[in-house]
């Protein structure tokens, strides 16, 4: 690998920059009250630019050629483990840092819009600062340690922001259920990384990827399975999802950047960036499938299911980053896939969350879309740029899904056995699904009759808003056509992931392209009948089983609570008591004896010389002994 | 300047302090506390002049800065100083903490006078102690600054501390001194096993020693025993919840962030040194007992309401990481430790500091009794939102590097071991971000003056949930609108950092940010002394597997 040259020797400005906006804003103290945020923006499009730089610089050598390493400082120099501080900076990690800049940029230029009555605004943003520079860290970290430092940097900025609005207690309890089931999740990231420590002594990805040919299949199967952990913790995906939804107590455009576009996608990128060692462990890799496939269907199910338009929108985002580590699940089949339907989603769900946002902001925050209705006429650019997204997603020929999540789609059917038909139908029937449940969004939100409460007078939102959404619209519609067809994603992360296999799905391409769509036809039509034609009742109906346990995210915080919860306070409870009365008791105890035994003694204060004589002959015996020991 | 006797001037310094701040004169009693700040500065400086004296490259001996005396010939103890590079960063910690710790004392004792000389004096004489007891080559000597220490302790605990003071100082006491009886013992028989001589205590005399293998065991028990309490470790650990309790947040800085690191330091320099075969012999049963402790105390530490007390069961739990890797006896593992020694001290002293500030303005130290002090003290917040942070160990700040080492360097040789500890990592979370929860999180808490001039919470809704009844997973449903509005807006006298506070904080903070992306001035120091140390114990690093299955619950 060659070492940086040019703009990449100086890439570790892109996360420099933002950090610093971060510590500015929040030692800078009342005075940065109003140029605060501008400055947060600016820093972070100086990110963007460096990024491109490097790309472009990066596009101008050789295919091969393109990877560089960028050595920092000498890190934790602990003997055997010899860690230093690195970036690297290749296509794949590239890749990232402009949708990371770039979409994150746009929706900083959006909060300055939308966050420009809050009182804590500064602070607002020197977290977004320091959620950029965190996941840039993430994706350019050159070592799994360094990796985690963004990974836990991601989740702290994240915390942060969901509990931004933390004076009400059930948001401070969103952000801590999001941290601690990340936790959960960074405890398979800690044993990844002891096993592979264990195993190789290494834990840069050069040495690790090096090291893996060679190594039993149950090594690899472990560490496999404890990145996968990781994955789910971070990605959110089953069993550790259920913290995403909740999170959605943060600003929407925190629900946008971090909790749609990028940070949950981290989990993904970790797997594709591991590819080596998953190529090289098919269980594991079965292992990442299956938690992909049911990922995707719980989150479509849930879809249907939730009138808060966030929640929809955060159980959608479950599933198709569901769809992404499916495909990461297939191996270098899936790789590149995996990667492109991530960017293509960072676009139009992070949208389609400004959208939602920008709609919150002209109906007094309301979220419930039974409240809604017909609000194309009243936010044209809204609707529009809504809309475009809403196709995206649901695969509308020639937008974007259309090209990033039918090639998830036909992959899934690629292989051999029962495999691709369990993997493959699930995909493509989650696909009708999805069109379903985001018609529902979409139908409930700008069609039909208008069902607002009184008082709201529901407006378009001002320029800083709404152009962000107008571009990050044009991405929804164009990127996938750009990227896909052309091949370029595909060719440009071939050196990271490996040579891109062609396989033959067990359905012909052309047919299953067909179905695809007729399912997709089918989501939509049904929808439109519930949710357009028909009229939305304001209260919820009562709904069949599914729908009632979807409401309740099909029982993950109930068996929750009643796992671990629950059980967990009454084992906190008994061992304080335990302690208390146990442990310490026995110290306790032993003091009462030792006083006991004082009372006893102090009868030998007796006043009689002749006790005294004694005692004293005793303690000359007891120190000439001693004395005739030591020598 | 290397012929400089450093060492002693190092706690001569403090000592001399101490003697100036109990003898001024009654008029000029105010001065005690700049004095007394002072002193601990020029201690700060001269300790980091012998730093620059010491040398980290290879080949140097075990110990450096050293001074040999002969003290008490016919029994073979000498006064005889030294450093290593662990013994050195400890020292320095102390160093820094101490005049940390004496700003955040400033107002401990309101009333002033005599009884304020003495509190400071008292803080300057276990500083002298403290750097004793590290720097002490004499397995004597260190015994005699290991139950010296004992005796400021307990008066700062006895005569400032909280309402329980004298039962929580009789017990720091007995516990103490029934560990320190017991190493008497072990400390006299091992010299029976040495030599003698007029220099019969060294630890180089007493190194290497040929002992029958029973007697190893009783020494190393002897010693490990008073260690453990120390440290300390389940199931001897009750007296440090109710010291750290009572004490004032200074006096639990010194007491959980340096003293006890006694006990670890003292299992690596004694125990492991002088006892290596018994060292093998007792890992398991130290293992098993380090893991109780981490996950236990841990668990514990959930539970607590009394913010000291948690602070202190979160250091029973980080006790048990650093007793992990140092009996895990791997390159990473021994490293990891004598990090996590340094980090802890700094971390455990954000951490109390903080809470003290925070009890100094809401007059409580239960949890429960705070909430929503993000939006009155948000400067305070931030930090001890970053101290918690530290606390459980997030990449980024110096924990993080510490427990990561110690947790890694055991999974080499134990992977069951390593495995378990992982839960301390998760468990961590929790009993930090429940408290951070309760105290800063929440509506803008209503305060007015009670009765007696004290502040009382208001209670329409502004008591949050306590820590022990809250259920980790309810749904965000409480909307914006049914929080009462005065709740979000009302404000209150309390204030938020003055300048030395922040300064405390500042300084604090600093560290904690530099260590965990800049350890290797530390490390670079510690390197030397754990390769002395593997030496000693004769054990060679596990070389990768790679083609074998970890066993057991690695997954």
């Amino acid at each position: 690998m060659h070492d940086a040259t040019g703009v990449a020797s100086v890439g570790w400005l892109m996360i420099a920059l933002p950090l610093l906006g971060a510590a500015v804003l929040l030692l800078g103290g009342k005075a940065l009250d109003k140029a605060g945020p501008y400055l947060a923006v600016l820093l972070s499009w100086a990110a963007f630019v460096i990024g491109l730089l490097i790309v472009l610089q990066l596009r101008g050598r050789g295919a091969e050629e393109r990877a560089m390493h960028l050595h920092l400082y000498s890190w934790i120099p602990a003997g055997s483990l010899n860690l230093d501080a690195g970036l690297l900076i290749d296509q794949l990690s590239t890749t990232f840092v402009l949708l990371i800049t770039f979409v994150g940029s746009l929706i900083m230029v959006y909060s300055l819009g939308y966050m420009e009555h809050d009182p804590d605004k500064r602070r607002f943003f020197a977290y977004l600062n320091l959620f950029v520079a965190s996941m840039l860290l993430l994706v350019l970290a050159d070592s799994y340690v360094l990796l985690f430092v963004g990974w836990e940097g991601v989740g702290l900025a994240s915390y942060l922001l969901i509990g931004f609005w933390n004076w009400n207690p059930a948001y401070a309890t969103a952000a801590n259920k999001a941290f601690f089931l990340n936790r959960v999740g960074d405890m398979g990231m800690l044993l990844a990384m002891f096993i592979m420590f264990w195993a190789w002594g290494k834990l840069d990805f050069a040495g690790v990827n090096a090291a893996v040919a060679g190594t039993g299949k149950g090594t690899l199967l472990a560490i496999g399975l404890c990145l996968l952990v990781a994955a789910c913790g971070k990605s959110a995906q089953f069993p550790l999802q259920s913290w995403l939804g909740d999170a959605m107590a943060g600003p929407t455009p925190v629900s946008a950047l971090i909790h749609a576009a990028t940070m949950v996608t981290a989990g993904v990128y970790l797997i594709v960036r591991s590819n080596v060692i998953f190529t090289a462990s098919e269980n594991a890799r079965l292992a990442v499938c299956i938690v992909g496939a049911i990922t995707l269907a719980a989150g479509a199910i849930i879809g249907c299911a939730k009138d808060d338009m966030k929640k929809a929108l955060a159980a959608s985002t479950m599933s198709q980053i569901g769809y992404m580590v499916l495909a990461a699940g297939l191996g270098p089949v899936g790789y590149a896939f995996a990667i492109f339907h991530l960017v293509t989603h960072g676009f139009f769900k992070a949208g389609m969350f400004l959208g939602a946002g920008s709609v919150m902001h002209g109906m007094n925050d309301q979220v419930d879309m039974r409240r809604f209705g017909g609000l194309s006429t009243v936010m044209k650019i809204t609707w529009v740029t809504f809309g475009l997204g809403f196709l995206a997603i649901i695969g509308f020929p020639g937008l974007s899904g259309f090209w990033s999540k039918d090639k998830i789609i036909e992959s899934a059917f690629i292989g051999e056995g029962w495999k691709p038909w369990v993997f493959g139908l699930t995909a493509l029937l989650a696909a009708g699904v999805t069109a379903f449940y985001m018609s529902r969004l979409f139908f409930m939100t700008f069609m039909g009759k208008r069902r607002w409460t009184e008082d709201v007078h529901p407006h378009e939102s001002p320029l800083t808003m709404t152009i962000p959404m107008m571009i990050l619209a044009v991405g929804s519609a164009f990127l996938g056509l750009i990227l896909g067809p052309t091949n370029i994603i595909t060719d440009w992360l071939e050196p990271v992931v490996g040579a891109h296999e062609e396989g033959h799905p067990v359905i012909g391409q052309y047919p299953l392209m067909a179905i695809t769509v007729v399912l997709m036809i089918i989501g939509v039509a049904i929808a439109w009948k519930m949710y357009w034609r028909d009229d939305v009742p304001i209260t919820p109906p009562v709904g069949s089983p599914l729908t009632q346990a979807a409401r309740r995210d099909l029982g993950q915080d109930d068996l929750n609570e009643a796992v671990f919860a629950r059980p967990g306070l009454h084992l906190t409870r008994s061992l304080v008591f335990f302690d208390n009365k146990v442990v310490d008791g026995g110290g306790n105890g032993m003091a009462a004896g030792i006083g006991g035994s004082s009372a006893r003694l102090k009868k030998m204060q007796n006043g009689y010389v002749r006790s005294y004589s004694l005692t004293m002959l005793l303690g000359v015996v007891a120190i000439l002994g001693a004395w005739w020991v030591v020598q | 300047m290397s012929d400089f006797p450093f060492l002693t001037t190092l706690g001569v310094i403090p000592l001399v302090g101490a003697a100036v701040v109990s003898l001024l004169p009654k008029g000029s009693a105010r001065l005690a506390r700049p004095v007394a700040l002072v002193f601990s500065l020029i201690t700060l400086v001269v300790g980091i002049v012998a730093a620059t004296q010491f040398k980290t490259g290879g080949g140097q001996p075990q110990f450096q800065l050293t001074e040999t005396h002969s003290w008490i010939p016919q029994f073979g103890v000498s006064y005889a100083l030294g450093v290593d590079g662990m013994a050195l960063a400890l020292i320095l910690m102390s160093l820094v903490l101490v005049p940390i710790s004496l700003l955040a004392a400033w107002n401990d004792v309101p009333e002033g006078g005599r009884r304020e000389q003495t509190y400071f004096a008292l803080l300057l004489v276990l500083e002298t102690f403290m750097v004793g007891v590290f720097a002490a080559t004499d397995v004597f000597l260190f015994y005699v600054f290991f139950e010296a220490m004992l005796i400021p302790v307990y008066f700062l605990i006895g005569l400032y501390g909280g309402p329980r003071r004298q039962y929580a100082a009789v017990k720091f006491l007995l516990f103490s001194l029934f560990g320190g009886l017991i190493m008497l013992v072990a400390v006299i028989a091992l010299y029976q096993q040495g030599p003698g001589g007029d220099q019969g205590f060294l630890v180089s005399t007493l190194t290497g020693l040929n002992m029958s293998a029973s007697t190893e065991r009783l020494l190393f028990v002897g010693f490990f025993i008073a260690f453990a309490i120390k440290a300390p470790m389940w199931p001897v650990h009750t007296w440090l919840p109710d010291a750290a309790s009572e004490s004032k947040p200074a006096v639990a800085v010194l007491l959980v962030g340096v003293l006890d690191k006694v006990g670890t330091f003292g299992m690596i320099r004694f125990c492991l040194q002088l006892f290596p075969e018994a060292s093998k012999w007792a890992t398991p049963v130290v293992i098993i007992l380090a893991l109780i402790s981490i996950v236990y105390a841990a668990i514990a530490a959930i539970g607590q309401n009394d913010m000291m007390r948690l602070i202190a069961y979160t250091s029973v739990s980080h006790f048990g990481f650093i007793v992990l890797g140092i009996f895990a006896v791997t390159q990473t593992s021994m490293i990891g430790s004598q990090l996590y020694m340094i980090n802890h001290g700094f971390t455990t002293a954000a951490l109390f500091l903080f809470a003290g500030f925070l009890i100094v303005r809401g007059k409580s130290k239960n949890i429960t009794d705070y909430g929503g002090w993000q939006r009155i003290t948000p400067v305070l917040g931030g930090v001890f939102l970053i101290a918690g942070l530290s606390g459980l160990a997030l990449p980024g700040l110096n924990s993080f590097v510490s427990e990561f080492l110690v947790m890694i360097g055991t999974f080499q040789r134990y992977q069951v071991a390593g495995g378990i500890a992982v839960v301390g990592v998760v468990l961590a979370a929790l009993y930090v971000l429940l408290m951070i929860k309760n105290v800063l999180t929440g509506p803008k808490p209503q305060l007015a003056a009670g009765p007696d001039g004290t502040l009382a919470l208001g209670d329409d809704g502004t008591r949050p949930h306590t820590g022990v009844t809250d259920t980790l997973f309810d749904e965000p449903d409480t909307k914006i609108e049914d929080i009462p509005a005065e709740a979000k807006v009302r404000g209150s006298s309390i204030r938020d950092l003055d300048l030395r506070e922040k300064t405390v904080a500042g300084v604090l903070v600093a560290i904690l940010v530099v260590l965990g992306f800049f350890p290797k001035p530390a490390l670079d120091l510690l390197r030397p002394a754990v390769s002395q140390t593997l030496q000693h114990v004769g054990v060679q690093d596990p070389s990768p597997h790679a083609d074998a299955n970890p066993e057991g619950s690695s997954k």
